[in-house]
C-alpha cells in the first residue's frame, strides 16, 4: 500500500508555492554522506514509513519545526534514497528525479537540501551540479565537516560557486543545525536562485535543442529546466532501459539523437563537462588539493588488517560467528519469556471464562496468534542491531567486498550475505534485512532462496524425526548416525540453497547484468542511537504490516484444525496456538492421561484439517507419507515446529514436543493394515528433506507480501519450494525403495 | 594499458573507459572521466575485487570491468588535463557537422 501523501497538482513554479500546505524538504545526498543522521537529527527520529507511488522502494519522511529567526514553522522532511547522479537506467533509479521535480504522484518539494562530504566534494558537487541545472531551490549541507578539520573547505567560497546557501555541518553531533535552518528559512522564502549555467561542447548543445523540441509539455516549464531535462533525457533514455512513464515521441528522438551522433561519445560529453568544471574549481575550495585524504589512509591501514587474506577472513568468520550466535541462542531467553507470557494469558482466560468456542478461539487463534507475531521480535531487534552496527561502522561494505567473489558466482550481491546467514537462525528477519540491499533484484533474488536455509523452526521436526526412526548407533563405531543427520540437512539445504540461487537468478527474476561498483566509506563509529531508532522503526513497520496478516492465518489455522467440533468430548489444545520456537522443556505428565482409548478417533481426526490430510494422502503416498504426516503438515503451515504438536494431537497426545516419549513410541509403533511398520527410517529422510525444502511457513509468505507488496511473489515462492520438495522427497522415497531400504 | 594490468600501489590516469553504456556512464559518473587520477589500493583477499581510490572515495570494480578502463601510468598534470579536455572539445566540433548534415525530421 502506498502512504497517503499531499499530492499538489498545481502547475506553477517552486517558487510560487501557496502558504498553506506545509513547506516540503527533500534530503538527497550519495551514499555515506550522513543524510539519514542528518535526517534523524532534523526530525527527531520521528520518520513515518511509506513507499513511493507505484514501486516498492521506502519512503521515510518526517516533521521539522523551523525555529531560528522568526516564528516556529513546521515543515516536512522526505530522505530520499541515496544517490551518485539523478541520470537513471531503472524504475528505481528514477525516484530521485521524480522526488525532486514532484512527479509521478510524488508531492512537489519545495527546496532540496543536497547533503555532501565535506572531504569529498570533488565527486559529491556531480550531484549538486544537476540539481542546480534543473532550477529548484537548493541548500548544500557540507556535513561531516569535523572529519575535515586538517584541510576544510571553504563554504564561502563554495557558496560562491554555487550560487545557492552552503552550511558546513556535523549531522552527528548536532554542529551547524540553526545555520541549517536558518538557510532553510530564507530560502523558502526568497525567489528562486538563478541557476548556474554549464556550457556544453557545441555539438551537444544543438543535440539538447533537438531533444527539448521533443519535451512533453510538463517537461517544459522554463528554459532551464526543460535544457537539464533533455541532458538528463539523453543520458537516462535507452532502447532497453526499464524507465517509468517516458513519452514514447521523446524516447525516440533521443534514439535518434543518440544514433547520429556516431562516433561522438554523448554520455562522455556531458559527465566530463560537468567533472571538469567541478575539478576547476576545486583549488579555490579546499586550503590545499589532496589526492590521498588522511581519513582515507588511517581507515585504509585498517583494511590491511580486515581485509587480510588470514587475518582478515578469520575476524570476519569471527564477527559472522558472533552475530549468529546472538540470533541463534541469545534471543533463546526472550523468545521464552515471550511464550510463557502467552501461555500465562491463556491459562488466566482459561480460568476467567467458561468453556466454550469463544474460549478457545480467545486462547488458541487470538493469543496464540498475537504470540505467533510477537515471538519474531527479539530475533528481528537483534538482527537490524548487528546491521546496524555493520552499516555505521562500514564494515558491511568490507563484507560485500570480502565476499564478493563467491556471491558473484551464485548470482547474488555481496551484501545478500548477511540475510543469508541469518536464514539459519529464521527467515522472517532475514528477508526483513534484505533492505539494505539497493537493486529491487538483488533483494528479490535472496529473498526467494533465504527461506530454503535450515532455520531453528525446524529443528525440533528433524529432531522428533531422528529420535523415533533412527537408532542412536555410530558409524565406524565414533560417529554418531543422529547427529550425523542433523549435520547433513544443513549441508544438503546450504548445497540446494546456493544452487536454487544461480537457477532462479537466471530465470525467474533475471534482470539486467548490472556490474558491480562498492564503494568502502571510511570507519566511523557507529551511532547507538541511530542504531536503536532503526531497529525500532523495522520491529514497528514487522508489527504493523505483517502482524495482522500472521494473525488471522493462525485463527484460520486453528479454525481449520478444530471444527467441526465432536459433541461429546472436551476438547484438546488444538495446534496452530503452539507457538514458534517450543520451550524444550520436560514433557508434561498429564501427556500420559490426554490419550484417549486407542479405537476412537482424536477430535482432530474429525476436523476439517483431519479430513483434508485424508484427502491428500494419494498424493503423499509416494512420498511414504499417511495421512496422520498430512495432518501435520498442514498444522506446521502456523510455523514448522507445530508439525510435532499436530502430530502429538492426532494421537491424542496434548502438549508433546520433539522430545515427547509417547509421542516417539508412537510413531515406532504405528503399524499399517498389513502389520508392518507405517513409519521407515527411509520415509523419515523423506519427511526430513520434505521439511528442509517446502515452505510450510504462512509468517515467510505473508513477510514477502508485505516487502514486495504483491501476491505474485509468495505465491511463486510456495509453488516452487512445493515443487522442489515434493520431487526431492519422492526421489528420495522412491529411489530408497528401489535400492531395498 | 588497462587498469586490471596495474599493480597495488600504483598511480594511473583514465584515458578511456569502454563497457556496457549503463555501466560506463556510472563508473563515469563517478569520476572516472579521461584525465582522472586512479589510485590502485589492493584486491579483495579472493582475488576480485580490486579497491581504487577515486576522488577521495574509494570504489571497489570487478577485475572483468577494470579491464575496460584503459589508463596510463603516472599522474597528468592539470595543463595536461585541461588539455585533454580541450581536445576532446575539439574533436566533437570536429565531427559536429558530419552528425548535423545527415539530420532529417
Amino acid at each position: 500500500m502506498t502512504q497517503q501523501e499531499p499530492t499538489s497538482i498545481s502547475a506553477q513554479p517552486a517558487s510560487a508555492t501557496p502558504p498553506t500546505r506545509t513547506p516540503l524538504l527533500l534530503l538527497i545526498g550519495n551514499p555515506n554522506t550522513g543524510k539519514t543522521t542528518l535526517f534523524n537529527r532534523l526530525t527527531g527520529q520521528n520518520a513515518r514509513i511509506g513507499n513511493y507511488p507505484g514501486i516498492t522502494v521506502e519512503r521515510r519522511a518526517g516533521d521539522l519545526t523551523l525555529r531560528a529567526d522568526g516564528p516556529p514553522e513546521r515543515v516536512e522532511v522526505v530522505d530520499v534514497p541515496g544517490a551518485y547522479s539523478l541520470s537513471a537506467r531503472s524504475a528505481e533509479e528514477q525516484i530521485a528525479l521524480s522526488a525532486v521535480l514532484g512527479w509521478a504522484e510524488n508531492p512537489r518539494p519545495d527546496l532540496c537540501i543536497v547533503v555532501v562530504d565535506a572531504g569529498q566534494l570533488a565527486r559529491n558537487l556531480y550531484l549538486v551540479l544537476q540539481l542546480l541545472e534543473l532550477d529548484v531551490k537548493v541548500v548544500v549541507a557540507l556535513n561531516m565537516i569535523d572529519e575535515v578539520r586538517d584541510n576544510p573547505p571553504n563554504p564561502a567560497e563554495l557558496s560562491r560557486f554555487l550560487g545557492v546557501p552552503c552550511v558546513a555541518t556535523d549531522a552527528r553531533h548536532g554542529t551547524g543545525m540553526v545555520e541549517l535552518e536558518r538557510a532553510i528559512r530564507a530560502t523558502l522564502a526568497g525567489p528562486a536562485r538563478s541557476p548556474l549555467s554549464i556550457s556544453y561542447p557545441e555539438a551537444l548543445e544543438r543535440d539538447l535543442e533537438r531533444v527539448s523540441a521533443a519535451l512533453p509539455s510538463d517537461w517544459n516549464q522554463s528554459p532551464p529546466r526543460a535544457r537539464a531535462l533533455s541532458l538528463w533525457a539523453l543520458t537516462s533514455i535507452e532502447a532497453d532501459d526499464e524507465l517509468l512513464g517516458i513519452d514514447p515521441a521523446l524516447r525516440a528522438r533521443c534514439l535518434s539523437v543518440r544514433e547520429r551522433a556516431e562516433a561522438r561519445d554523448i554520455d562522455q560529453e556531458v559527465i566530463a563537462t560537468r567533472y571538469a568544471r567541478i575539478d576547476a574549481e576545486l583549488p579555490k575550495l579546499y586550503p590545499r588539493l589532496e589526492a590521498h585524504p588522511k581519513k582515507r589512509r588511517t581507515s585504509e591501514r585498517v583494511d590491511r588488517v580486515l581485509l587480510h587474506p588470514v587475518f582478515g577472513f578469520a575476524i570476519f568468520i569471527g564477527l559472522m560467528l558472533l552475530m549468529f550466535q546472538s540470533l541463534f541462542s541469545w534471543s533463546d531467553p526472550a523468545i521464552r519469556l515471550i511464550e510463557s507470557l502467552t501461555g500465562l494469558s491463556a491459562n488466566f482466560v482459561e480460568a476467567h471464562l467458561p468453556e466454550s468456542i469463544v474460549r478457545d478461539l480467545v486462547t488458541r487463534g487470538v493469543i496464540g496468534g498475537v504470540g505467533n507475531v510477537v515471538v519474531f521480535l527479539p530475533q528481528i531487534l537483534l538482527l537490524f542491531f548487528c546491521i546496524g552496527i555493520l552499516e555505521d561502522s562500514g564494515y558491511m561494505a568490507r563484507v560485500a567486498f570480502l565476499m564478493d567473489r563467491i556471491m558473484k558466482a551464485l548470482g547474488l550481491h555481496g551484501r545478500a550475505f548477511v540475510p543469508m546467514l541469518s536464514g539459519f537462525a529464521c527467515a522472517v528477519p532475514a528477508i526483513l534485512a534484505t533492505r539494505t540491499m539497493e537493486r529491487q533484484r538483488d533483494r528479490l533474488l535472496t529473498m526467494l532462496v533465504v527461506p530454503l536455509m535450515t532455520c531453528s523452526a525446524r529443528l525440533p521436526v528433524y529432531t522428533l524425526i531422528i529420535g523415533a526412526l533412527f537408532p542412536p548407533s555410530r558409524v565406524f563405531g565414533w560417529l554418531p548416525v543422529q547427529g550425523l543427520l542433523m549435520v547433513a540437512m544443513y549441508l544438503f539445504s546450504t548445497f540446494i540453497t546456493l544452487i536454487s540461487a544461480g537457477v532462479l537468478g537466471r530465470t525467474a527474476v533475471k534482470g539486467r547484468r548490472i556490474p558491480l561498483i562498492l564503494e568502502l566509506p571510511p570507519y566511523r563509529l557507529p551511532s547507538l542511537i541511530g542504531t536503536l531508532s532503526m531497529m525500532w522503526r523495522r520491529a514497528r513497520s514487522f508489527l504493523r504490516e505483517a502482524g495482522s496478516g500472521i494473525l488471522v492465518f493462525t485463527i484460520l489455522l486453528w479454525a481449520l484444525l478444530s471444527f467441526p467440533r465432536p459433541a461429546h468430548v472436551a476438547q484438546p489444545p488444538p495446534p496452530a496456538a503452539a507457538i514458534h520456537q517450543q520451550a524444550h522443556s520436560a514433557p508434561s505428565p498429564l501427556a500420559h492421561d490426554a490419550q484417549p482409548p486407542s479405537h476412537e478417533p482424536s477430535p482432530i481426526e474429525q476436523s476439517y484439517g483431519g479430513r483434508l490430510g485424508k484427502a491428500i494422502e494419494p498424493v503423499l503416498r509416494p512420498l511414504g507419507f499417511d495421512w496422520k504426516i498430512g495432518v501435520g503438515l498442514i498444522g506446521a503451515f502456523a510455523a514448522r515446529e507445530v508439525f510435532v504438536s499436530t502430530l502429538g494431537l492426532v494421537y491424542g497426545i496434548g502438549d508433546a514436543d520433539e522430545n515427547t516419549t509417547p509421542l516417539r513410541d508412537k510413531i515406532r509403533q504405528e503399524r499399517r493394515a498389513d502389520g508392518a511398520a507405517a513409519y521407515s527410517p527411509l520415509m523419515g529422510l523423506s519427511l526430513m528433506v520434505f521439511f528442509a525444502l517446502s515452505c510450510q511457513c504462512m509468517s515467510t509468505l505473508m513477510v514477502v507480501y508485505r516487502e514486495t507488496r504483491s501476491a505474485r511473489w509468495p505465491l511463486f515462492m510456495f509453488g516452487y519450494m512445493t515443487t522442489l520438495a515434493y520431487v526431492a522427497s519422492l526421489l528420495v522415497y522412491q529411489g530408497g525403495r528401489m535400492l531395498g531400504f | 594499458m588497462n587498469l586490471a594490468q596495474t599493480r597495488i600501489g600504483q598511480v594511473v590516469t583514465v584515458a578511456h573507459v569502454a563497457g556496457d553504456s549503463s555501466f560506463r556512464r556510472r563508473l563515469m559518473e563517478l569520476g572516472l572521466v579521461p584525465g582522472t587520477r586512479v589510485e590502485v589500493i589492493g584486491v579483495a583477499p579472493l582475488g576480485d575485487p580490486l579497491e581504487l581510490l577515486v576522488r577521495g572515495s574509494n570504489l571497489s570494480i570487478r577485475h572483468v570491468e577494470a579491464q575496460g578502463i584503459a589508463v596510463s601510468l603516472g599522474e597528468a598534470s592539470s595543463a595536461e588535463r585541461a588539455k585533454g579536455t580541450a581536445a576532446q572539445r575539439e574533436s566533437n566540433e570536429s565531427l559536429a557537422p558530419r552528425g548535423l548534415a545527415r539530420s532529417a525530421p
